[in-house]
């Protein structure tokens, strides 16, 4: 049995080759925001060094504001969370965009997490999605995220803040609907192999849920582009 | 210093052998290294070997206060170390990306799998609690996951004893220091995907994670309960692949804790005999450690008889015919480049050309290797032979007529390359590795 909660996303565009979306899930839930510096694709910012010759480079920042959790919290920027969540929206992000159609370039994702209540990594990753499908970049498909637990013997799909805190096994799973695989899984905490599948289900199963609601905005926020831009 | 890039050739090799399932230790596919696990002379400190990966663990602890939301509960702190000595490739003082990885594996194995007691770490509540600090050294991947686990098994915390308010901490002389309470031991299989997810390895060596698409990490203990899943680069999974990973880690683990126990247990054994423990005692004794051996007396009183017999028994050696090849008039070639006289070798001249060059090994006097040179019929002795190449770069046949041209030949020593005269010959030294 798996538990989902309501939820909605909006995207829109602000500044020059900035595409902001925002990702917002249920009344208390975890609202996260990012930003894709996209078309300027062949600027690389940092060192030039570093750009690939055959493919595009994604960079991911991801930083947590100091009011997203109950309790105000200053995080410094280079601290081993926020690395590592980086480092796995990478990941997910070089795995899901088509880097082999802009070589030499740097694709940048800024994360930003504006509220904090569980399931912070599958906020970000949808609305990453979101902001890169906005700003134009080819992707394979959607990459859509859920969380997933399991508590009492139950396969419990995204677990808010309590729910985490609890202590039981969770799961963290991208996944690109249309074909079922898997970007990134992220297991913590011990489960025991046997429920695995059912855990790994659960997640897959409110993915493909997140998926028809990031489509539906899409196509929704495409139809009022193309309406105010004329016939 | 930065790693020295893989060639694509040595890649090309790479994934062509694990398509055949090969790998180039001779393991198979589902295969572990080997597993060497040695402690030290105190306790907490061990080096576990898999293979040419080296890891020391190191435990140790003191007391301090808890935190305050936290008060019954001791602290646990890990670090990882990338050691210059590991690799020259690892600088000190910068957090690579791999660093901050395996480091956040291993607190999300060891911390929140709650395989350590950290109540029991507590002496007062509220007070003083034990404070574990480990540091490790690595070589790479996540054999330094059994060190830890390792480390934290051997290791012995002092006693401590409370009486109303004081706390005395015991030394070691005064009493037996006391092992940690460890719920479990989650031990850390690597699988390596290759090919879009095609081919699959456990326990990829360092040559065969460059070329690897993928990794996933599976901790599991010996209950068969999964502390921590990772799946890290640009891999595409499928569930079921997890799944089955999963089922192959758990025979895995078996295996490796059965050993961890061993080595724990000899070692007990050992300490508690008096016998020398350590890692001095580690090293074995009679091994050859430098390439040197004895001068050993060899009889040649009857080399002459036996080399004057061989040489009257042999055949003498076969008339070497030159064939000189004729291009256009004018410019001939005589001699090597032509078909391989040294008889048939399998495979490598019916290689692919792209393959050809790139599989020879390099050659002795900084001659740079040609690629490999097919011939399509020898033909007979007189007709001009033709040569199709691949690589290489265009033979210019000069007519006497025009006014020479600069050949532009491979990096051939000096002495080969003639200077365009009457004649120009073209020689293009192709050798193979010694069959």
């Amino acid at each position: 049995m798996a538990v989902l909660q309501s939820r909605k996303a909006g995207d829109g565009e602000g500044g020059e080759g900035k595409v902001v979306a925002c990702w917002d899930v249920g009344g208390r839930g975890r609202k996260g925001l990012a930003h894709v510096f996209s078309p300027t694709l062949p600027q690389i910012r940092g060192s030039r060094a570093r750009a690939l010759p055959d493919r595009a480079l994604v960079n991911c920042q991801y930083s947590s504001a100091t009011f997203s959790t109950g309790e105000r919290k200053r995080r410094p920027h280079g601290d081993r969370k926020s690395c590592e969540m980086g480092l796995q929206l990478r990941q997910t992000f070089e795995a899901a965009i088509l880097t082999q159609l802009h070589p030499r370039s740097q694709i940048d994702i800024y994360v930003q997490v504006l509220q904090a209540d569980g399931g912070t990594y599958a906020a970000c990753v949808n609305a990453a999605t979101l902001a890169v499908l906005d700003a134009g970049i080819p992707m394979r498909d959607f990459v859509c995220a859920c969380s997933a637990g399991f508590v009492d013997g139950t396969a419990l799909a995204d677990l808010s803040h309590v729910e985490e805190a609890a202590g039981g096994p969770q799961l963290a799973l991208a996944l690109l609907p249309a074909s079922g695989q898997i970007a990134l899984l992220e297991m913590d905490a011990r489960l025991h192999e046997d429920h695995l599948e059912q855990v790994l289900e659960a997640a897959a199963w409110a993915s493909r849920d997140v998926h028809t609601v990031l489509d539906r905005v899409v196509r929704q926020h495409v139809q009022e582009a193309s309406v105010l831009l004329g016939d | 210093m930065k790693e020295t890039p893989l060639s694509n050739c040595e890649r090309r090799f790479l994934l062509r052998a694990i398509e055949e399932k090969k790998r180039l230790d001779g393991r198979q596919t589902y295969d572990y290294r080997n597993i060497k696990i040695s402690f030290g002379t105190d306790y907490g400190c061990c080096i576990v070997e898999l293979g040419k990966t080296r890891v020391l663990g190191q435990v140790s602890c003191e007391l301090v206060s808890p935190k305050l939301n936290r008060a019954t509960e001791g602290i646990l702190f890990f670090n990882l170390e990338l050691s210059q000595m590991a690799a020259p490739a690892f600088e000190p003082g910068r957090q690579s990306d791999l660093l901050v990885k395996l480091n956040r594996l291993l607190e999300r194995c060891l911390r929140n799998s709650k395989c350590i007691d950290t109540e029991s770490l507590c002496v007062v509540a509220g007070e003083k609690v034990g404070n574990i600090p480990k540091i490790l050294n690595l070589g790479i991947s996540a054999v330094d996951f059994i060190a830890a686990i390792v480390a934290l098994c051997h290791f012995r915390r002092p006693d401590v004893s409370v009486q109303g308010d004081e706390v005395t901490l015991y030394t070691l002389e005064e009493r037996d220091p006391v092992p940690l309470s460890i719920h479990h031991m989650p031990i850390c299989v690597s699988f390596a995907f290759f090919q879009q997810g095609t081919y699959l390895l456990v326990d990829p060596s360092e040559r065969e994670e460059r070329v690897m698409d993928g990794l996933l990490v599976i901790a599991m203990n010996k209950h068969r309960e999964i502390c921590t899943i990772q799946s890290s680069g640009g891999i595409m999974l499928l569930k079921d692949q997890v799944l089955r990973c999963s089922k192959i880690a758990g025979v895995k683990v078996v295996e490796i804790t059965e050993l961890i126990q061993k080595a724990l247990e000899n070692d007990q054994k050992v300490r508690k005999e008096g016998g020398k423990f350590g890692f001095a005692e580690s090293m074995a004794n009679q091994r050859i450690t430098a390439f040197k051996m004895e001068k050993a007396p060899i009889d040649t009183s009857d080399v002459e008889e036996k080399a004057e017999e061989i040489i009257s028994e042999a055949e003498p050696p076969s008339e070497v015919v030159s064939k000189p090849v004729l291009w256009t008039p004018g410019t001939a070639q005589i001699g090597e480049g032509i078909e391989n006289s040294w008889g048939h070798l399998e495979d490598s001249e019916k290689e692919d050309e792209d393959e050809g060059g790139s599989d020879e090994a390099t050659i002795l006097d900084g001659m740079k290797m040609d690629t490999g040179v097919e011939v399509s019929n020898i033909g007979s002795q007189d007709a001009p032979i033709v040569l199709s190449d691949s690589e290489e770069e265009e033979m210019i046949i000069l007519e006497p007529d025009k006014n020479p041209k600069k050949i532009r030949t491979q990096t051939i020593s000096a002495t080969q390359v003639k200077a365009p005269s009457k004649k120009p010959v073209k020689k293009r030294k192709k050798k193979r590795a010694a069959n």
